[in-house]
């Protein structure tokens, strides 16, 4: 196989003296979906965020298409062609549907804003009927499609979701996969997901990893971790 | 129903009525004066304590009944205001109209002698505020970084012009290289962009260390520097003049031709009586002009990619960076800019007045621009304009208001009450419009232009 896309190696990150990644190692390869599973409080968005830069690893390396990213801010992080839909969605309340699409392209000062729009539209139809509303009057399925829309925005190469399916509805939730499936088999988009609902993101994973208190405990296909007993036990309950 | 609405309201104006009685029966009822033995002796006050309990007990009365009638708050109606936004949309030219005629239509219908109250006062005053509104208004209305010390930057901005323009050694040195009685004429008009310049500076210099901070803590940080500057003013003599502060401040000229009797002066070099009023139509000109500049960029920045960089910050600092906004810079540009406009506004200041002391640049200045930006709506430009006028020209107007002398007494002075009614004001318009006076905000992008671009799409077949 070619080399991976994104590469964690041995990462480290601490909340002040907590340590909450205990040196995770990961590999995300172009065109995949790599899902992250595990429980509250495992690490999954802070391996997101430390991807990010924000907080920033404290041992380990991150390279993100063979160059080192540990140690960039998040904004020029931004501008490698990592986009991200950040936990809780953070999409700019006051401001309209349409000005948050904007301040999404601003990584390549708006030059296809225009062409880009039109996609984000086409996969999403609900956010062109409210492209003049304020985005905190969105409802919380719409907000989320406002979040993975401006990330869209900047035309990532490699695309962070974290807990898309938070708070929504199940018929919203299986919308949302749907357009991640979409996207990847579309355009080829890389996507990175954090989930809890781990059902629904394993069965959309290219390959997918386990995380137990900071550490990754297991990894597989999709397929062989939906079928795995002790990840049925642990995080399928139900399904 | 309407019974017992009815009696409802009297129930409880009853009760506030009670409660004043209670607190106003030793403040109002009884006042402590020397008697000849110089004794103290309690004069009861039965009809001032009567006439406050009284307007207590009607005022709650009214409001009870108003709330019912208006029923529940209908909160469709209160986002939109269309009545504001129509302001926002067809007052700008009219506004600008009545401005620039305004200091004619009041020697008009005044005469010289009573207009220089209303231009300066009145006019000045108040553009004065609005500009320092304005200016605030990138910093905490867009930016969303609470300033509690943008003071500061107006009195950086106003010893800049005075230490500038008074300094023999820059004198001198204007005098030996480009002519003597140039730097008299022109040093208004060199110093203001200086003093901007020199505010912007400033506003850096504080950015950098605060940028990590916000909220409370930023809050905490501005209002300690405007205290640090006001300190520094006060305490470095040599330099600032103290407490004494700085007079003789050269007034600004008509682009070099100065406000004086003399036969170069403005008034002889345009065929005119000379009159000091001619000053100050000019001083009311410039700043206007100041303003509008703060406006005009205000405006223009809103709809560039700063802009929506500031206000994206004011929503959401996390979200902004990871869409790759460089946090420090924005927040250092809406910094910067915000005091340039201060900057400007204090060197306006130092040249109107012609005499400055730090007395100008106390917490309470910071506290009323701050006002003004969130009474009127934080971001709104407008609502800074109505604010400014309400809390700014609402206190000139109390000096006028001699006919209260007849209601209260001789000694009445309703310009002492001005900070009771300031508060008053700040708490009735926080029940009455929690979000400020304007408190829609206007997208700095609007159908037309989205119709526009999906027209431009289907012509050149990118969709």
């Amino acid at each position: 196989m070619s080399e991976p896309l994104l590469t964690v190696r041995g990462v480290k990150t601490y909340y002040g003296k907590i340590c909450a990644l205990h040196g995770v190692d990961m590999d995300i390869h172009a065109g995949e979906i790599v899902t992250l599973i595990g429980a509250n409080g495992a690490g999954k968005s802070t391996l997101m965020m430390t991807i990010f830069g924000s907080p920033q690893a404290r041992e380990g390396e991150i390279r993100y298409e063979g160059r080192d990213i540990t140690r960039l801010p998040t904004h020029e992080i931004a501008h490698l062609g990592i986009a991200q839909s950040p936990e809780g969605r953070r999409v700019f309340g006051r401001m309209s549907v349409f000005e948050n699409l904007q301040m999404g392209a601003a990584v390549n000062g708006l030059a296809h804003f225009n062409e880009d729009l039109e996609k984000v539209c086409t996969i999403f139809p609900r956010l062109k009927e409210r492209l003049e509303q304020r985005a905190g009057t969105l409802s919380g399925g719409e907000q989320q499609m406002l979040a993975i829309a401006r990330a869209l925005m900047s035309r990532p190469k490699l695309l962070l979701l974290d807990e898309p399916s938070l708070g929504l509805a199940p018929i919203i939730v299986r919308q949302i996969f749907d357009v991640i499936r979409e996207i990847n088999a579309k355009e080829g988009m890389t996507v990175f997901l954090v989930e809890q609902n781990a059902f629904h993101a394993l069965r959309l994973a290219t390959r997918a990893y386990v995380m137990v208190n900071g550490r990754i405990t297991m990894s597989g296909t999709g397929a062989q971790l939906l079928a795995d007993p002790q990840v049925k036990a642990a995080y399928l309950e139900g399904h | 129903m309407q019974a017992s609405l009815f009696s409802r309201a009297l129930k409880e104006a009853g009760i506030a009525a009670a409660i004043a009685f209670g607190l106003f029966a030793l403040m109002l009822g009884v006042k402590t004066e020397q008697s000849l033995n110089n004794e103290m002796v309690l004069l009861p006050r039965p009809g001032l304590l009567a006439t406050v309990v009284g307007l207590v007990f009607l005022g709650r009365f009214l409001l009870t009944l108003h709330a019912a009638w208006r029923g529940e708050p209908d909160t469709t109606k209160r986002a939109q205001s269309p009545f504001m936004l129509k302001v926002e949309k067809y007052g700008l030219p009219l506004a600008i109209g009545f401005l620039v005629a305004y200091p004619l239509m009041v020697l008009a219908s005044v005469g010289p002698a009573g207009a220089i109250k209303w231009i300066d006062n009145f006019g000045i005053q108040i553009l004065i505020y609005i500009m320092l509104g304005w200016g605030l208004n990138i910093v905490v209305g867009l930016a969303g970084l609470l300033d509690l010390g943008y003071v500061a930057f107006y009195a950086v901005g106003a010893y800049s012009y005075a230490l500038l323009a008074t300094s023999d050694p820059v004198k001198m040195f204007m005098a030996e290289w480009i002519g003597p009685g140039f730097w008299a004429a022109w040093s208004f008009w060199i110093c203001l962009p200086v003093a901007g310049i020199l505010a912007a500076f400033w506003g850096i210099l504080l950015g950098f260390p605060v940028l990590r901070l916000r909220g409370d803590y930023l809050a905490i940080v501005t209002l300690a520097f405007g205290e640090i500057i006001r300190l520094v003013l006060i305490n470095w003599i040599p330099f600032s003049g103290g407490y004494a502060g700085l007079s003789g401040i050269p007034r600004p000229s008509f682009f070099g031709i100065p406000f004086n009797a003399s036969e170069t002066g403005f008034a002889a070099t345009f065929g005119l009586e000379f009159t000091p009023i001619h000053r100050t139509i000019f001083l009311f000109y410039v700043i206007l002009a100041l303003a509008l500049v703060t406006m005009a960029v205000s405006m223009r920045l809103r709809r560039l990619p700063v802009g929506r960089a500031w206000e994206a910050l004011r929503e959401d600092e996390i979200a902004c960076r990871s869409l790759g906004i460089n946090t420090l810079n924005t927040k250092l540009t809406a910094f910067s800019l915000g005091a340039m406009f201060g900057g400007f506004a204090g060197a306006f200041f130092a040249a109107r007045q012609g005499f400055i002391s730090p007395e100008s640049f106390v917490f309470l200045e910071s506290a009323q621009i701050l006002a003004i930006v969130v009474l009127g709506g934080m971001g709104s430009l407008v609502g800074v304009v109505i604010a400014s006028i309400f809390l700014v020209g609402g206190v000139e107007l109390l000096r006028e208001l001699e006919f209260l002398k007849a209601v209260f007494g001789d000694g009445f002075d309703p310009s002492q009450y001005r900070m009771l009614l300031f508060g008053m004001a700040m708490v009735l318009m926080m029940l009455w419009k929690p979000r400020g006076l304007i408190s829609v905000r206007e997208p700095s992008v609007f159908l037309k232009e989205k119709k526009r671009v999906a027209g431009d799409l289907v012509k050149e077949g990118h969709g």
